[in-house]
């Protein structure tokens, strides 16, 4: 594979006034590619994955999505903070799925889907929900379109919030501990879809504590704590075999 | 395990008849309760029966004067007022809450500044100002300063005392407005801005599709108690002085005809009459908005399946093969 990958982080940090959450993460995410962060909590990857699509901004490093540099532009060696609108035009293409589903509740499973490709793709409304209806019914929510957030279980409104990330037709999505807040019964509907999603060739990067999703779908996975990372690989070698004495005693308690 | 597992549920079935036979004991009395009611009930009857033989109310004087046209007239005016105040009030209420969350100080203090000055003294001190305006500024110009105007008008012609009470009005109401807009914005949880943001959505997108439409559920309750509020508070005017609303209308009709108690009740009778109907509007607005946002559209989109809706909320999925099926996530 010559093609250069989706996302490129090169020794990026992050503050929150004097705490350094992230110290310096570089690695590589090839198209694709599926990949697991995991980490105790406060090891930084969510925030992590919030500065892939600029909803934090990098303080230090640089940070690549699809060869263009998140939330900064070069220019005669300075660089230049995006105005809103182009740094928005970054994040369309970037899917987020998020732990507390944060879906819209004044608006139908439907009206969810096609609100962003109607307002920010200026999609007609026919063809937005025509794709919006195509989306829930792969999500396994046909029946479920003209329902309230309200009405439907955490399963199904991460289900709705999935399939509203993937109708902006995203080169990258972002899952930010997609099951974290589901009853443990409803878990495995949510992976199923992911999964699915992971077949179909979409590079994911998947913030989780499902050590057996990381098994079976992610072609890496890495282990961050503190703000680095501290260990990476193949999930299966990782989990089965892990190198770092901090890896082994996160997966003690997770296993 | 299970073998001591099972006795504890025998010896409820033993239990069960006592336990479930319908409890007859005797209620328990609250004499005082009554005592307290008969008392306030005879004194209202008292003060009631009272009122109607006083001669000082006048009543039928208060039957001559209650449907008068000049109170009727006064009673709209009253009603305009109260109306075209409360829309620019909400109006420059909704500016003044988004130039308080903005990110730059500046505009952020100008409307910190606006709020102090305008909650900060009277409604009637205010009015009183307004009054005075024209003797403030003689002419209003447009032009640049230093140099001839290009237009200039009287004050005193170009506002009329009806224009002053509407703008002392609804500045000072602007105010309050002002904070009840920013409490409904602030109340929408920071994930919706979020996944608005993560979605594409510009800034004014996320406003206007996302977070405002949420925020009305805590907006339009308050706004109808200032609606209420302003209603009293056009009886204020005299200060401009404006003399056609409600109250000053009715005061000056007492000063003619010398029965101050029956125009006072006349033109209460009226507020009072506004006020309940305000007071019904605001109970439904109350109920429909208090309720989920979810559920508050839901009686508008009829077509729902019941028995769905209810077994995801339960976390049923599992057990009933019928909606599990649909519940698996199609792959």
């Amino acid at each position: 594979m010559t093609e250069s990958p989706m996302v490129r982080a090169e020794t990026v940090c992050k503050n929150f006034g004097s705490n350094q959450v992230l110290k310096g993460i570089t690695l590589e995410v090839a198209r694709g590619e599926v990949m697991c962060l995991v980490g105790p909590s406060g090891s930084g990857k969510s925030t992590f994955l919030r500065c892939i699509n600029h909803l934090e901004r990098v303080d230090a490093g640089r940070l690549f999505v699809d060869d263009q540099l998140v939330g900064y532009e070069q220019r005669g060696g300075k660089l230049y903070e995006l105005k809103p609108k182009v740094a928005a035009r970054q994040r369309r293409d970037i899917g987020m799925v998020f732990q507390r589903f944060n879906l819209f509740p004044h608006m139908t499973a439907l009206e969810n889907v096609v609100e962003a490709p109607i307002q920010v793709r200026g999609l007609g409304k026919a063809a937005a929900v025509a794709k919006g209806k195509e989306l829930l019914d792969r999500v396994g929510l046909s029946g479920h379109m003209d329902h309230y957030p309200a009405h439907l279980s955490g399963g199904q409104q991460q289900r709705v919030a999935i399939a509203r990330a993937l109708a902006m037709e995203p080169k990258l999505m972002l899952f930010d501990e997609p099951t974290s807040a589901l009853d443990p019964e409803l878990v495995g509907e949510v992976l199923d879809v992911m999964k699915e999603l992971a077949s179909t060739g979409m590079t994911m990067i998947v913030v989780t504590h499902e050590m057996g999703f990381a098994r079976e779908v992610a072609d890496s996975l890495v282990f961050m704590d503190g703000g680095v990372v501290v260990e990476s690989g193949d999930p299966r070698e990782v989990l089965a075999n892990p190198q770092h004495q901090r890896t082994q005693s996160f997966l003690s308690k997770v296993l | 395990m299970p073998a001591d597992m099972q006795n504890p549920p025998a010896q409820r079935e033993t239990a069960a008849p006592v336990g479930s036979a319908p409890i007859k004991a005797i209620k328990l009395r609250h004499p005082w309760r009554i005592v307290i009611a008969v008392i306030l009930v005879a004194a209202l009857a008292l003060f009631v029966w009272d009122a109607a033989n006083r001669p000082a109310y006048d009543w039928p004087e208060y039957a001559k004067y209650i449907f008068d046209r000049r109170i009727a007239a006064a009673a709209w005016v009253t009603i305009q007022l109260t109306v075209y105040s409360m829309i620019i009030a909400i109006l420059l209420g909704l500016l003044l809450a988004v130039m308080r969350l903005s990110p730059n100080p500046v505009v952020k203090s100008v409307a910190w500044l606006y709020l102090w000055i305008f909650r900060g003294t009277p409604v009637y001190v205010q009015l009183v100002f307004w009054g005075l305006i024209s003797v403030i500024y003689n002419t209003i110009d447009i032009g640049v300063p230093g140099l001839q105007p290009l237009a200039s008008w009287e004050t005193s012609e170009l506002l009329n005392t009806f224009t002053l009470a509407v703008i002392g009005l609804a500045l000072n109401e602007a105010a309050y407005m002002a904070e009840i807009v920013r409490a409904g914005i602030l109340s929408v949880d920071k994930g919706q801005e979020e996944a608005a943001t993560a979605l594409g959505m510009s800034w004014p997108q996320t406003m206007r599709r996302i977070i405002v439409p949420q925020s009305m559920r805590i907006i339009i309750p308050p706004t109808g108690n200032e609606v209420i509020s302003m209603l009293k508070t056009t009886s204020l005017v005299v200060a401009v002085p404006f003399s056609l609303d409600l109250y000053t209308r009715s005061r000056d009709i007492s000063a003619v005809n010398f029965n101050v108690v029956a125009m006072l009740l006349v033109a209460s009778s009226w507020y009072l009459l506004f006020t309940s109907i305000l007071m019904v509007g605001q109970y439904f607005l109350e109920k429909r908005f208090s309720r989920g946002i979810g559920a508050m559209r839901l009686d508008k989109n009829a077509p729902i399946d019941e028995s769905a809706g209810t077994g995801a909320n339960t976390g049923a999925v599992t057990t009933t093969p019928q909606t599990s099926s649909d519940e698996g996530g199609r792959i």
